[in-house]
């Protein structure tokens, strides 16, 4: 299949909340075009609008200037072809993990109107999906029963269940200790070179960037501009060994010194 | 450490329906559920003590051995009576859960319905519904029909109430999730807003339930020929004191088994809401 060159692109777009007078510019004139397939990561301070660039690309929160384009077509409402896992769970209390992971295809089509017919084949992939990120035997329990990472995998599941040509993570990492961070990198790492989705990955960690990205992006404080842009060349798959090299090292080193504090 | 509160620990589910039973150890949840019989039974026992003590006229405060006696006296008309004050609360109840979880979810899916409606509901809902009996009489005569619809006045509002707030309080982050999958509206508020607004709903129906019988009640006493309400007037102007009490007793029970029906399921239902923990029910 023939790959978009410019699958997302923003131009000068700008995002704030808040009525009129009391308005609070969270993004301000970001340009940016991503290829399809590719892997971006979104890193800077704190509040200074990463989520925000994932509302506007999702079609969650409306620009306030500029252009939002996903697929060649101006986004204005909420797009379908994304999956999305937010900063914090947001796994339904009254859905089991596994009926959480099977939300979208109840919702999303082709599969929304075919759900009942092929429940079974869908509650196999979802087991499947819960199994490779480290779920296997809590498919029937409920959120609330689950650790904060447990439910952020999951969420990481239900983002990707429907296999959706363009992927948002808020920080899906940041609530995990640095081992289960780094074994659920290479599970995003492969899921990501079997599908090929388009990624926005905003994170905080710098090598989870360095890792998982081909190119990092660096936003300044709010309201978010972008400030540099770093490609990321290390050959795939990585591994651990990849994030101990000099290269490595001193890439994350690079980044640190354009995030201003 | 302290260890934790009893009462957190999460029941197995086949132990939550169980009666009470004869055990020899008299463990917490034991304790926690005859409780209830025991503070009831003394408050009996209480009173027949300060009856017999203080030589209370039976004109004034029967003794609950009285009552009894009196109970098994009357049993026929206070069954049929009975039974026909729990149907008229029952149809008027099941009226008021129709009309009262249609009416919340369109005040709470659809915030312009809500400004409208809102006022309009809170206004009527403050017109003591004692007052509107005689209205109703005017209408309907006397009879089942004027009880069946107070105790849906009575016992709608605060089921409506309940599901808008369900509805209108849903997390923003909830509807993003849906949105975020190009969810239409009716699509979030059946897989978001209906499950989310349950818990609400199920704890109103206790409330509502009660209220039904207060309802269904006041208008036999003042409209009807029939029903615990209207045997508890019969009774007082034959200056039947112990039956009046025997009549408020058997309302008490019924109020207190419907309320025990809907508890019940309200804890089936919505156990995700106190994450599998009964304290808060
Ligand atoms: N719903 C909202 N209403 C009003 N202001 C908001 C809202 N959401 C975010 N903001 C503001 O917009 C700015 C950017 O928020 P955003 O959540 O995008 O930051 P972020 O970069 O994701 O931060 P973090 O790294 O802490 O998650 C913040 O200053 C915040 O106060
Ligand atoms: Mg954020």
């Amino acid at each position: 299949m023939h790959k978009l060159e410019s699958f997302v692109r923003l131009a000068n777009a700008s995002l704030a909340y808040g009525v009129e007078d009391k308005e609070v510019l969270a993004i301000d004139d970001v340009s940016m075009t991503i290829r399809e397939g590719e892997f971006i990561a979104l890193v800077g301070p704190s509040g200074c609008g990463k989520s925000s660039l994932l509302k506007l690309v999702s079609g969650l929160h409306p620009a306030l200037r500029g252009e939002v384009i996903v697929d060649g077509r101006q986004v204005t409402s909420p797009i379908s072809i994304c999956g999305m896992a937010f900063q914090n769970s947001t796994l339904l209390p009254w859905r089991s993990a596994l009926d959480n992971v099977l939300l979208p295809l109840e919702i999303v089509e082709p599969y929304a109107s075919s759900f009942r017919r092929r429940k079974g084949e869908y509650v196999e992939r979802a087991r499947g999906l819960l199994r490779s990120v480290g779920l296997a035997g809590f498919e029937d329990k409920y959120p609330w029963e689950l650790s904060g990472g447990m439910q952020q995998r999951a969420s990481l599941c239900r983002a990707l269940i429907h296999e959706p040509r363009i992927l948002l993570l808020d920080e899906p990492f940041g609530a995990l200790d640095a081992f289960t961070r780094e074994d659920l990198w290479a599970v995003l790492q492969s899921l990501w070179i079997e599908k090929r989705p388009t990624v926005i990955l905003v994170t905080h960690d710098l090598r989870e960037a360095a890792y998982l990205a081909d190119t990092i992006y660096v936003s300044s404080p709010r309201p978010g501009r972008i400030v540099s842009r770093t490609e990321v060349e290390f050959a795939r798959p990585r591994t651990l060994e990849t994030t101990y090299a000099p290269e490595f090292i001193a890439k994350v080193h690079g980044l640190r010194e354009r995030i201003a504090h | 450490m302290k260890p934790p509160p009893t009462f957190a620990r999460p029941l197995p589910a086949k132990e939550r329906t169980d009666r009470p039973r004869r055990a020899p150890l008299v463990s917490a949840p034991l304790v926690r559920r005859i409780t209830p019989w025991l503070v009831t039974a003394s408050f009996f026992i209480l009173w027949e003590i300060v009856c017999v003590v203080f030589h209370v006229d039976t004109f004034i405060l029967p003794k609950p051995s009285q009552i009894v006696v009196s109970l098994f006296q009357h049993y026929p008309a206070i069954t049929a009576n009975a039974l026909q004050t729990l149907y008229t609360t029952l149809v008027g109840f099941a009226l008021a859960v129709a009309v009262g979880l249609f009416l919340g979810m369109l005040v709470g899916a659809m915030p312009p319905v809500y400004n409208g409606i809102y006022p309009v509901m809170v206004g009527l809902n403050a017109i003591p519904k004692v007052a509107i009996v005689p209205i109703l009489v005017i209408w309907f005569g006397i009879g089942t029909v004027p009880a069946i619809i107070t105790a849906f006045v009575i016992s709608f509002f605060p089921i409506m109430v309940n599901v808008a707030t369900g509805l209108a309080t849903i997390e923003p982050e909830m509807r993003d999730v849906l949105r975020s999958l190009g969810a239409r509206r009716w699509q979030i508020l059946r897989k978001v807003g209906i499950p989310r607004a349950m818990p609400y709903f199920f704890a109103s129906l206790k409330v509502a339930v009660t209220l039904a019988f207060i309802g269904s009640i006041v208008a036999e006493t003042v409209a009807s020929d029939r029903g615990i309400g209207y045997l508890m007037i019969a009774a007082s102007a034959r200056f039947d004191i112990t039956l009046v009490f025997a009549g408020l007793l058997v309302v008490a029970l019924m109020g207190i088994a419907m309320y025990e029906v809907f508890a019940y399921v309200e804890r089936r239902v919505t156990f995700w809401a106190t994450r599998g923990n009964e304290m808060l029910t």
